[in-house]
């Protein structure tokens, strides 16, 4: 592969495999949501960017040129090939912590596609269209939650407060800029993650003052799950998603 | 708050050919907007409509089904409330 088009697949992993952590994430929820109505919710949330993985590993593969599929690339890596952010494989903790990491990411999403959607790059132009509609709707579920919780009980302002507070810090690795983001910023790929910051702050600062929480103060972070250094928790949450797939390669339905 | 304390909301949908909304079913939702958002997902998953009303299911009066016979039996034998009742005089035009 060329600088570029390494530079091209390796952004393809990171969305990718950060909305297919974040689905699976949400899909342990299945069965456990505080009500049906949410349960229903939360999955179609989970099965939105399950589908926008697809589009993009696939594409990653394509790319890469190396004949690696969608399943491929989803179930037979391990966990220092995984470029998702380290926020999304964060354990789903209470409903709180679970709405706090969707918001942040949501938020950074939307923002991320609306940069996508006049990228130089046809097929990243493409999902960007689609998706944004679906992650303007993840925005809004989530979103409401945040203010429901910090403005709602004492209780769930507490638990609320104290999501914010604990999932705050692996916010700083969506704004970090690498080597191959500034190629890619400068091919008019995708803008600079840094460029996203403000835009984010803005809206996370509606919502919490909205829901009468506190922002925390940012911590400096490296780019981790960018450059394949991941928590604990993704080897366990791999382990699961890709159980079937190790035990018997290449099973179909 | 507990799960059971949430209210109820009752779901109308209007499909894409339909004119009016039409009721199919209800959700459990902290408020109408959450109620809105609820019925979203639990009821247009598959492209079934166009437009949601959601109202508070609190708020809609119904009629007692034990006063049934009092509020619709008198209607049962009063055919001439029907138009079919009434021959049409064959001079009539433009009716």
């Amino acid at each position: 592969m060329s600088n570029s088009s390494e530079a091209l697949f390796n952004f393809c992993l990171r969305l990718g495999d950060s909305n297919l952590i974040l689905g699976h994430r949400l899909s342990e929820w299945c069965g456990h949501a505080p009500i049906l109505e949410e349960d229903m919710a939360l999955m179609n949330v989970a099965l939105d960017l399950l589908g926008q993985t697809r589009v993009l590993l696939t594409y990653a593969g394509e790319v890469e040129g190396k004949g690696r599929d969608e399943d491929k690339l989803a179930y037979h890596r391990d966990t220092f090939d995984f470029k998702n952010v380290q926020l999304v494989e964060q354990p789903n903790g209470d409903f709180a912590e679970t709405l706090a990491r969707q918001c942040f990411f949501d938020n950074y999403h939307y923002l991320l596609l609306e940069k996508l959607s006049v990228s130089s790059d046809q097929t990243l132009r493409d999902h960007a269209n689609k998706a944004l509609k679906e992650v303007r709707y993840h925005c809004q579920h989530s979103g409401e939650w945040i203010v429901r919780l910090g403005d709602g009980t004492e209780e769930s302002h507490r638990r609320m407060q104290d999501a914010i507070n604990e999932t705050w810090c692996f916010t700083g690795e969506l704004f970090t800029d690498t080597a191959e983001d500034r190629e890619l910023a400068e091919a008019g790929v995708v803008a600079l993650p840094s460029s996203l910051k403000d835009g984010w702050n803005k809206q996370l600062s509606a919502i919490l003052s909205e829901a009468t929480l506190e922002r925390p103060e940012d911590v400096p972070v490296p780019a981790m799950g960018k450059a394949g250094a991941h928590s604990e928790h993704l080897g366990y949450l791999l382990a699961e998603m890709q159980f079937l797939q190790r035990s018997y390669p290449d099973a179909t339905w | 708050m507990a799960k059971n304390d949430w209210p109820l909301f009752e779901v109308f949908i209007r499909s894409k050919q339909g004119l009016d909304h039409r009721h199919v079913g209800s959700v459990h939702a902290i408020d109408a907007e959450m109620a809105l958002t609820n019925a979203r997902d639990l009821y247009t998953r598959r492209g079934e409509g166009v437009s949601i009303w959601v109202v508070a299911s609190n708020d809609i009066v119904a009629s007692n089904p034990e006063e049934s016979g009092t509020f619709f039996d008198p209607a049962e034998d009063k055919a001439y409330r029907h138009p079919t009742f009434y021959e049409v005089p064959d001079d009539v035009e433009f009716l």
